[in-house]
């Protein structure tokens, strides 16, 4: 536990002293959803219908971007292997990225997305569900995104790889997510989306560090 | 007799076995698509509802089954090559990767053209066939992820990470029509209740089924025997067999 601190600390702080990394990314964010508005017109009640869905892809796309650098900068400089090699399992370094990770893009994408979500002209119970889908999801995302993270290190070509990979095992994130804000604009209990947005939570806790374990162990073997 | 099964895990022992397999089952793939066709165009009767366009169910339905029935079998290869590290489970995961992509697009395009004079439109945002296309992303990333890597060993073992984490897919598809349920007709073919359509279309289907197995049997057998002597192409067997 005390390890598993210490490399969340460690991950923090290496990145606050790159603040670009994490601004460019929901400075990514804001800008895609802002092009959705942009490229289908101002119509208020067209925007508002897509809102959900446009913030949703804007999420995955943005964390996207931010998964190749989770373990290539760490393997580049050798401190990858240096953890591997440690007695903490490898379980809780990998456990400790996914952490810093979320902590790093999923909690800002999900603390900006209101802001586009008043954009969309989204009333403010939807913005709230907004808030509140991407506080459930996007941990999914992290958890996912370490797996396919670790699987494309050292491939040919890995950013975009990593996109071929990862987006379809996200669909089940965005169609829960946005859902979730749809029910609602629609005046249906949002309770069963949420719901099976946090089972999937669930199952991607477990399959996910496992998954990143494994693939780690392969890259470095 | 016992026989050593372990012993097949050796690309050398399974290459003439799988030679002398490819032309038994690519028989019996045509020896049940001739019949299966037969039956399902001139035999079968004309659908009370659909016309004559439901007949396209016997290409469509077996290639569906084969989608995702060749990603769980592509998935066990790839775990049993991951838990018992052995070098065969990796090539034959890549050599059923190919055929059951190919299958998935079949399955999403022959329902295309049966949605179009069904349901009035090429494509519609139905579970199944959002599942079945997401099947088709999955097989495509599993492709392009062993391509993406120069050392083979690597790229069975990543692969097969990548399989099983994709398998977990497959029973959402399955159970995505009961938990959905939204445009596309529920499955036709239950094993808990009597099927709800003519004995020779059912029997018609099948048979269609059975070839579709038969031919992924026999064209991954062939591809794998390409696949291990690319991998093995230093060997002293392979040379050898090659007359160099």
């Amino acid at each position: 536990m005390a390890g598993f601190a210490l490399l969340v600390r460690r991950d923090l702080r290496l990145a606050l002293r790159r603040r670009g990394d994490i601004v460019n990314v929901l400075v990514f964010f804001v800008i895609v959803a802002s092009l959705f508005a942009l490229g289908v017109g101002p119509e208020p009640n067209q925007l508002r219908a897509m809102a959900a869905g446009v913030v949703w892809v804007a999420a995955l796309l943005a964390a996207m971007l931010s998964l190749p650098r989770l373990f290539a900068a760490d393997l580049a400089d050798g401190t990858l292997e240096q953890l591997l090699v440690s007695p903490q399992p490898v379980l809780v370094v990998v456990a400790a990225k996914i952490a810093a990770h979320w902590l790093l893009t999923g909690l800002p994408l999900a603390l900006v997305a209101p802001l586009i979500g008043l954009q969309y002209h989204l009333p403010a119970n939807a913005l709230g569900l907004l808030l509140v889908s991407l506080l459930i999801g996007t941990p999914v995302l992290s958890l996912l995104g370490a797996a396919g993270a670790a699987l494309v290190l050292g491939a040919r070509g890995a950013g975009v790889l990593l996109g071929l990979l990862l987006l379809p095992l996200y669909v089940p994130v965005l169609v829960f997510g946005a859902g979730a804000v749809t029910a609602a604009l629609a005046g249906i209990d949002p309770g069963a989306h949420l719901s099976l947005l946090g089972a999937f939570l669930a199952v991607s806790s477990l399959v996910g560090p496992w998954a990143a374990c494994a693939a780690l162990r392969v890259a470095l073997d | 007799m016992a026989i050593d099964w372990f012993r097949f895990g050796s690309p050398q022992a399974f290459f003439p076995v799988a030679g002398k397999m490819v032309p038994w089952f690519a028989f019996l793939a045509v020896a049940f698509a001739l019949p299966g066709l037969y039956l399902g165009f001139f035999v079968a009767p004309t659908d009370a509802t659909q016309g004559e366009s439901y007949r396209i169910i016997f290409i469509h339905v077996p290639a569906a089954w084969m989608s995702m029935f060749l990603y769980l079998v592509m998935a066990g290869w790839a775990g049993l090559g991951l838990v018992l590290n052995t070098r065969l489970s990796g090539m034959m995961a890549s050599a059923i990767a190919p055929t059951g992509a190919m299958f998935t697009f079949v399955a999403l395009w022959s329902g295309a053209l049966w949605g179009k004079p069904t349901w009035g439109t090429w494509w519609v945002w139905d579970a199944r066939l959002t599942s079945e296309l997401i099947l088709l992303f999955l097989y495509l990333g599993f492709i392009a992820l062993k391509a993406a890597f120069a050392d083979p060993q690597r790229a069975d073992r990543a692969g097969a990470i990548l399989a099983l984490l994709g398998a977990v897919n497959v029973p959402i598809i399955y159970f995505s029509v009961q938990w959905w349920n939204t445009l596309h007709q529920g499955a036709s073919v239950s094993l808990t209740r009597a099927p709800s359509m003519a004995a020779t279309m059912l029997a018609a289907m099948l048979l269609m089924a059975l070839a579709a197995w038969m031919y992924s049997i026999a064209v991954a057998l062939a591809r794998v025997r390409s696949i291990i002597l690319e991998r093995e192409r230093d060997m002293a067997w392979v040379r050898m067999s090659a007359g160099t």
